[in-house]
């Protein structure tokens, strides 16, 4: 076998010498130095479902949208509708191309009517501001806070209790995908109800300087309070069992947020946004191909481009695949294109080191979601 | 188990011969590397491997990684347990956890691999 490379090029968090020193597993993630894994994938991972786990991912962008017409801007730019924000609310988002293909997905919270931030993911921060660039009106200023801004995220059934125990905030009248502004130790944070693991959990923005002391306090009180630094093999299996996509696996430049099951965070009723157009041919074209969960029947792993096949007909790839191990299996996302079965049930074969394992399409997410505060509109 | 009179390849695996036949596993630092095994697809019996042919595979929740043939020979035994328990390799790399068993076509071959003390200075050192 050959072991990854570890590269001093990479861009570090405020907290990357911190994992180092925990003993973490360090790898390039979209140019970054990021923790993989503290002991093992699996103990972190089922240490979020039961407990609380503490992730960097202060590699996420955050780009400030504000000034006049930012609003508008936005609602034109993005493929959701910016009506359903309020001060303090966060929407998911597509960004698109003219063509309808996805750019990246980022989350957009509200400061105040014009104030918006937009957290993207980390190998699409340039790219985003140039996408965006290209169409602000001069009134709106975009301004790129992704070098100064850390995340820490606290994610799992127990994290209300630390965030109030350990932190000194009280967030149990928080809405899921609300934020609010909070006082640390003197200092301004931005805490959200959100995450990436179909847990309860909460996102901690704060500046730079600020992080490895809000991390410091946190691992002070790990044994006590039942806390666990994750890495982001965990967090890539949390998300998958949540069914939640990922950018460069689900989503490219050559898959529309439609073919991705995001239909939901498109609003074609809205008006006019960059991507309408080609997502509305497409549409009445219908889709070349659609996201499908799936669970191996045998104990191999599909793994992300393994080929995908019903019967003798190739009908798409992996597009991500994981032992799952909540489910206790293997599991993965995959395309598949116009014609074949979507439906939960339906058997498919998948390539492994070129012998097929039999495979079975499932409806994501593979766990139920446990989502605390979750208004009852937003379904 | 004591691993010093064990041989070695820049792909991580470990060898132990007893007459002709080699007995291989992967590493106490590879094991570590590739964290949670998961799976292990084992090689056929009777399946004729050259050296530093991708062998078998295991799985692990980071990835896949291809386990190489340190020598040239004929696969006379596989280790079942891994099929119900591929987590004996994480636990006991050395031992319960070996892969599979190779009769050598020219047992010489494996005086070529690395030492322990070789090994270890390897992976200390190399960039893998």
């Amino acid at each position: 076998m050959s072991l990854l490379a570890e590269s001093s090029s990479l861009k570090k968090t405020p907290l990357t010498d911190r994992h180092v020193a925990l003993g973490a597993k360090i790898v390039d993630f979209s140019g970054w130095a990021m923790p993989v894994y503290y002991s093992s994938i699996i103990a972190e991972h089922q240490w979020v479902r039961r407990s609380c786990g503490i992730f960097d991912v202060s590699h996420l962008g955050e780009i400030r949208v504000s000034g006049e017409g930012a609003f508008a801007f936005l609602q034109a730019r993005l493929t959701n509708d910016m009506n359903k924000l309020r001060d303090g609310k966060i929407l998911y988002h597509l960004i698109c191309d003219e063509l309808g293909m996805t750019l990246d997905d980022i989350l957009v919270y509200q400061a105040k009517p014009d104030d918006f931030y937009l957290i993207v993911n980390a190998g699409n921060i340039e790219r985003d501001f140039q996408a965006l660039e290209k169409y602000v009106p001069d009134s709106v200023k975009l301004e790129n806070h992704s070098d100064q801004m850390a995340c820490i995220a606290a994610q799992g059934p127990r994290s209300e209790e630390v965030m109030k125990r350990v932190l000194g905030l009280d967030l149990s009248s928080l809405g899921y995908y609300h934020f609010r502004e909070e006082q640390w130790n003197g200092s301004p944070v931005w805490v959200s109800r959100s995450g990436y693991t179909g847990e309860d959990g909460f996102e901690i923005f704060s500046q730079n300087d600020l992080a490895p002391a809000i991390w410091d306090r946190l691992m002070d009180s790990a044994p006590s309070e039942g806390i666990l630094p994750a890495g982001l093999g965990a967090r890539n299996t949390l998300r998958l069992e949540a069914g939640n996509v990922l950018y460069g696996h689900e989503l490219d430049t050559q898959t529309t947020p439609l073919e991705a099951g995001l239909q939901w965070a498109v609003s074609f009723d809205k008006g006019s946004f960059v991507g309408r157009d080609g997502m509305l041919i497409q549409k009445d074209k219908g889709l070349r191909k659609k996201l499908i969960g799936f669970r191996m029947l045998d104990k191999s792993v599909a793994r992300e481009h393994y080929p995908v096949y019903q019967g003798e007909r190739k009908i798409g790839g992996v597009t991500s695949g994981s032992y799952g191990p909540t489910v206790g299996g293997s599991i993965g996302m995959a395309f598949v294109v116009k014609g074949s079965s979507e439906e939960p049930g339906t058997r498919m074969d998948i390539e492994i080191h070129g012998r097929r394992a039999p495979a079975e399409i499932v409806k994501l997410p593979f766990v139920p979601m446990k989502h605390k505060n979750r208004p009852k509109a937003e379904g | 188990m004591d691993t010093s009179k064990l041989k070695y390849t820049e792909t991580h695996e470990w060898v132990s011969l007893s007459g002709n036949v080699a007995t291989i596993g992967i590493s106490d630092h590879a094991q570590k590397e590739i964290s949670d095994v998961v799976f292990v697809e084992l090689p056929a019996m009777s399946r004729s491997l050259k050296q530093k042919e991708s062998a078998m595979v295991i799985e692990s929740v980071k990835a896949a990684f291809d386990i190489y043939a340190p020598v040239n020979g004929k696969v006379i035994a596989v280790n079942e347990k891994l099929k119900n328990k591929p987590e004996l390799v994480n636990q006991s790399p050395y031992q319960d956890g070996w892969l599979f068993k190779i009769e050598c076509s020219n047992p010489g071959e494996a005086d070529s691999l690395l030492t322990e003390d070789a090994y270890n200075s390897f992976k200390s050192t190399a960039h893998h």
